[in-house]
């Protein structure tokens, strides 16, 4: 038990744009709107306010990571003068600048908007904004006179501001609204070309795949919610749904382990689901049908590390439920470690260029969540910043390859090859990028993958450090494999320049498979129909020059070898463990901002490692800390030297491969998987995707759906309709019974009698009237005797 | 005398008269029987007058006489008039009515 | 009776007009030649004036003779004649209906007659010396006294009768 000082905190006052930061979603969605009713009429369609937003976002997003950044070093700088003691790191807390308005209350319960900004959320922010700017830059060349092109950059931008707001978000409802926007405009983008029967299948795989995971999502709010909100409101004043409470709530030791356990594992299926991990992955590698923008921008660098932000975002939840640290294996590092090698290992078998990438991207996004359930925090989120720089940017230099080299083709088989002469500068950006996934020094992917492959190992987690090594091999590996289809060797297919044959016989047959293209007009391409391949224009080039930049310099913001001062990203986004007083975190008014930084009690510990802090011990009473104190590895270069090695092993021997392959057409290796069994079984387990897509679609949806739909069917005819149809037989009856017994008989009935009765009366009187003046008279008279008689006779 | 052989002479006369209106075709028969009605009325009266020694019955009587001429007259100008339009003074021809 | 005794002549003389009248009466409504109607009937108007001398209505007797017989069958006979009733006799004067008249006014004679054989009974009329006859100063008195009012609606009766008649009848 350390001897705690009273940690004391103060409200700093932050800057204007982290206390505004709630607009950056703002202008997406009011861009949005605009481009929805006046895209079309405005003279680029729509795309300059899509573009113009999300700059906006993107100035909003670095001015308020720019203050951030003041606002951690002057809190730093105040806890250095003051704290210094035993050693140690002091990481001041630095409160993040939570403001909430009500949206709705009902049944006690509160619902509010609002922004909680961290560092984690200014990464997100400023890496979302920035790629979304770029992608729809590069949007403006690569899918000009396309037919819905005001649609695409309204669906765009509705999605970045979608992801925007679900970054920001300070409780898990405002998280799902994002997330669920998100979700909406991935389908809406990959079926983009909805003409094409197989994009929309894939727009629909991929909804359907991932609302499977949402379910998790939803249980898991509710699990939370209902164990939490108790703790929170009574010492917080927050709901349950709030991010900051279920943090504090998670470290403060009054939570119950199972709510945490299940809880914790029913988001992390959300987060399977989302981020593309083992089981429900089949979807990614589909929705590359969308374009070539939405793949870089949705499926690589931003939607898909959703999953992975929420972990990291409600981080205690996990640390506390799934008990990371002290054991050597759980669910998240499980799942992670598996999806590394799965994917690594069908990158291997693709022709499709997107694929490979596709397929890269799940393994990526295995390693951030290997790091974060292995307690790698920091790496992992630093991983999700360096792999969006350049997975963005290979997914665009493939974009620009099939745009100006292969003739819309993404079959690296068949259209592609020998295509460095012809597009170097894309050629360029690729390799570099391809070096930085693979994890060479000094590149940014070094700083990254190998930091969370160090601390995982470091955390106790062995196995599961080989199994991040072995996954550095195989990405090195298939990555270099597509690098030579389609940069080097010779030319093939529409790369040779042989685009005009497969025009005549039209292109949806050879095209259609795995991507939908859109239809240029014919004049449109005489401009490079009498050329082959070239260079993409400057709208497509700029991008992946400026991405292809960031992927080698961003990994200098988190150098680890280079010393703790290079670590700028742990000291900016890495929360602090430190308690804090419980009050001052908690909100005077409905839309306040709260900016607490609080300074810790001494820590004393060994190893430059803070030991104290949430985690290790439970808060005291009125306290509140929101993160546990992660461990961090110490580089090593012995260790670093190794990932290198076998990087670099990779890199040379799929090279050598592919060269002895594919160009020599060694005899050796020609038709290897022919002739052999065993390589030919492992072959077709690997191109039919582990039959994993045949068991979802085949067996699982078959088995639930069609006799739900027969059932009701059966239903709907027989008893529904059977009802409908009784009901209208027995009416009829009864109708025909009135008709016939009532009407006919009785009313008519009464009505023909009444008119007989009238006409009888009438026939009976009529002799009266006839004229015959005799007769007149004989009934006076007679009328008269009678009377005379009767008048006698009474008086009488 | 008695009153009443007058009185019963008038009504036999009055009987003789309804069955006369009664019985005839003649539209100038009929006239006849209702002078002869008139008549037996005209008994009535004076024979009453004369029991009661009252001038009052013979002046009515004398008013019925004018009147009844007076009715013949137009009776008998309406009869010309039937006669000029339908040939007939049948009564039981002049009836339209097809009841 | 001492009534009946005194005045047999009287009772004689209404016996045979009265037995001449109903004679002629009858003949009237059954005779089938249309002029011997209306001779009978001038037969019946008579007797009737002869019962009203009886009844010591003198001016009334002598109006009844003068307008009946005088005027009113001449107008009979006339009409008759403009009529182109046959001359002679006529087949069938009767109408479909006469056998129910008969039933008729043998209903109505009996009721009359037991009415005022009950009513009237034995009741006797004042003698003559008793009746004196009507004097006609008195009468006149009458009508341009009490019954003025009905003496101009009777003149004014008349003057329409007149004026109808020959509306009537005349040829256009």
């Amino acid at each position: 038990m350390l001897a705690a000082e009273a940690s004391h905190s103060v409200s700093q006052s932050a800057g204007w744009f982290l206390e505004n930061a709630w607009l950056i979603p703002i202008i997406p969605a009011v861009a949005f709107a605009l481009i929805i009713f006046f895209g079309k009429k405005l003279p680029m369609k729509g795309s300059e306010l899509g573009v113009a937003s999300m700059i906006g976002s993107l100035i909003l997003a670095l001015g308020a990571a720019y203050q951030w950044i003041q606002r951690v070093d002057g809190a730093a700088g105040h806890s250095a003068a003051s704290l210094m003691k035993a050693g140690g790191e002091s990481s001041p807390f630095v409160g993040p600048v939570i403001r909430e308005w009500t949206w709705w209350q009902s049944g006690g319960v509160e619902f509010g908007i609002g922004q909680h900004i961290d560092g984690l959320a200014l990464t997100l922010l400023v890496v979302v904004a920035f790629i979304s700017s770029l992608v729809q830059i590069y949007s403006l060349e690569y899918l000009r006179g396309d037919r819905r092109y005001t649609h695409f950059f309204a669906a765009l931008t509705l999605f970045s501001a979608g992801m925007l707001s679900m970054v920001l978000a300070p409780n898990m409802v405002q998280l799902i609204l994002g997330w669920e926007i998100m979700g909406l405009c991935s389908f809406m983008l990959i079926g983009h070309w909805w003409e094409d029967q197989a994009n929309a299948r894939a727009a629909l795989k991929a909804f359907f795949t991932v609302r499977v995971g949402d379910v998790g999502l939803l249980v898991g709010t509710g699990i939370l919610f209902f164990s939490a909100n108790a703790w929170t409101q009574q010492n917080l004043g927050v709901s349950g749904f709030n991010i900051s409470g279920l943090s504090a709530w998670a470290m403060s030791g009054d939570a119950s382990q199972s709510a945490l356990t299940w809880g914790a594992v029913a988001l992390f299926i959300a987060c399977i689901g989302k981020s593309g991990q083992f089981p429900l992955h089949t979807w990614l590698p589909d929705a590359m049908a969308g374009p070539t923008p939405v793949s870089s921008l949705l499926h690589s660098s931003t939607m898909v590390v959703a999953g992975v932000f929420l972990v990291a975002r409600v981080y205690p939840v996990f640390w506390e439920g799934l008990e990371i640290t002290g054991t050597n294996i759980n669910f998240i590092a499980l799942i992670g470690g598996i999806t590394i090698v799965i994917a690594a290992l069908l990158a291997f078998v693709q022709h499709d260029i997107k694929k490979v990438l596709a397929y890269s991207t799940v393994s990526q996004l295995g390693y951030m969540m290997l790091g974060l359930g292995a307690g790698a925090w920091l790496p992992a989120v630093f991983h999700i910043f360096t792999h969006a720089f350049f997975k963005a940017c290979l997914f665009l230099a493939a974009g620009s390859v099939s745009h100006s080299g292969s003739h819309h083709s993404f079959d690296m088989k068949k259209d592609m090859g020998g295509l460095a002469k012809k597009m170097p500068l894309t050629a360029t950006t690729w390799i570099v990028s391809t070096l930085a996934l693979a994890g060479v020094f000094p590149l940014s992917g070094f700083f990254s993958k190998d930091e969370i492959i160090d601390n995982v190992g470091h955390n106790g987690y062995q196995a599961f450090m080989i199994v991040g090594l072995c996954g550095a091999f195989l990405t090195a590996a298939y990555m270099a494999r597509a690098t030579y289809l389609t940069f080097f060797g010779e030319a093939r297919g529409a790369a040779a320049g042989e685009h005009h044959d497969e025009h005549a016989t039209g292109h949806d047959d050879d095209h259609a498979d795995d991507h939908g293209h859109d239809v240029h007009g014919h004049d449109a391409h005489d401009d490079h129909g009498a050329h082959g391949p070239h260079e993409s224009p400057k709208l497509i080039t700029i991008p992946l020059v400026i991405l292809a930049s960031l992927a080698i310099v961003a990994g200098l913001a988190n150098a680890t070898p280079f010393g703790s001062s290079w670590e700028r990203f742990k000291k900016y986004v890495e929360p602090s463990p430190a308690y804090v007083a419980a009050e001052s975190t908690m909100a005077s008014g409905p839309g306040e901002a709260i900016t607490v930084v609080g300074w810790p009690s001494a820590s004393e510990g060994g190893e430059g490692e803070a030991k104290a802090g949430c985690s290790y011990e439970t808060p005291p009473v009125g306290e509140v800390c929101y993160f546990p104190a992660v461990s961090h590895a110490k580089f090593k270069w012995s260790k670093g030297l190794l990932s290198l090695g076998i990087v670099a092993v990779g890199l040379v021997s799929s090279w050598v491969f592919s060269v002895q392959y594919y160009t020599r057409r060694n005899r050796r290796l020609v038709g290897l998987t022919e002739r052999s069994r065993v390589l030919r079984g492992g072959y077709l387990f690997l191109w039919n995707k582990y039959y994993l897509d045949v068991l979802y679609e085949k067996f699982i949806v078959r088995a639930v759906a069609y006799p739900i739909a027969r059932a009701a069917n059966w239903f709907n005819q027989n008893v529904i309709d059977g009802v409908v149809n009784a009901s209208a037989r027995i009416s009829r009856r009864v109708a025909g019974w009135v008709y016939r017994n009532i009407d006919q008989r009785v009313v008519d009935g009464a009505v023909n009698t009444s008119g007989a009765a009238a006409r009888g009366t009438g026939g009976a009187l009529r002799p009266i009237q006839s004229g015959k003046v005799n007769q007149y008279g004989a009934l006076l008279f007679a009328a008269a005797a009678i009377g005379a008689l009767v008048l006698v006779i009474i008086n009488t | 005398m008695l009153t009443v052989q007058f009185l019963l002479l008038a009504a036999i006369l009055f009987a003789i008269g309804v069955y006369g209106v009664l019985a005839r075709k003649n539209a100038v028969m009929v006239l006849m029987s209702i002078e002869l009605i008139l008549n037996a009325v005209n008994l009535n009266l004076i024979a009453f007058a004369n029991r009661l020694q009252s001038i009052d019955g013979n002046t009515f009587a004398l008013y019925v006489i004018a009147i009844a001429a007076a009715e013949v007259g137009v009776g008998l100008a309406m009869v010309l008039l039937i006669f000029r339009n339908r040939r007939s003074i049948a009564l039981d021809e002049l009836s339209e009515m097809k009841g | 009776m001492v009534a009946a005794d005194l005045l047999v002549a009287q009772n004689i003389g209404f016996g045979v007009i009265a037995l001449l009248m109903i004679v002629g009466a009858l003949r009237v409504v059954t005779v089938k030649n249309v002029v011997h109607a209306a001779l009978w009937l001038v037969i019946v108007l008579s007797g009737a004036a002869a019962q009203y001398l009886l009844l010591s209505a003198e001016f009334v007797a002598v109006t009844q003779v003068l307008v009946y017989v005088g005027a009113v069958m001449v107008l009979f006979l006339f009409g008759t004649m403009l009529t182109r009733a046959k001359i002679g006799a006529e087949v069938d004067l009767n109408n479909t209906n006469w056998k129910i008249a008969i039933p008729v006014s043998l209903v109505l004679l009996g009721v009359t007659s037991w009415v005022l054989i009950d009513g009237f009974g034995d009741e006797q009329l004042p003698s003559p010396d008793q009746a004196a006859p009507v004097p006609i100063q008195v009468l006149s008195d009458d009508i341009f006294g009490p019954y003025l009012l009905p003496f101009w609606a009777l003149s004014f009766v008349l003057l329409v009768a007149v004026i109808g008649a020959i509306v009537l009848a005349r040829k256009d």
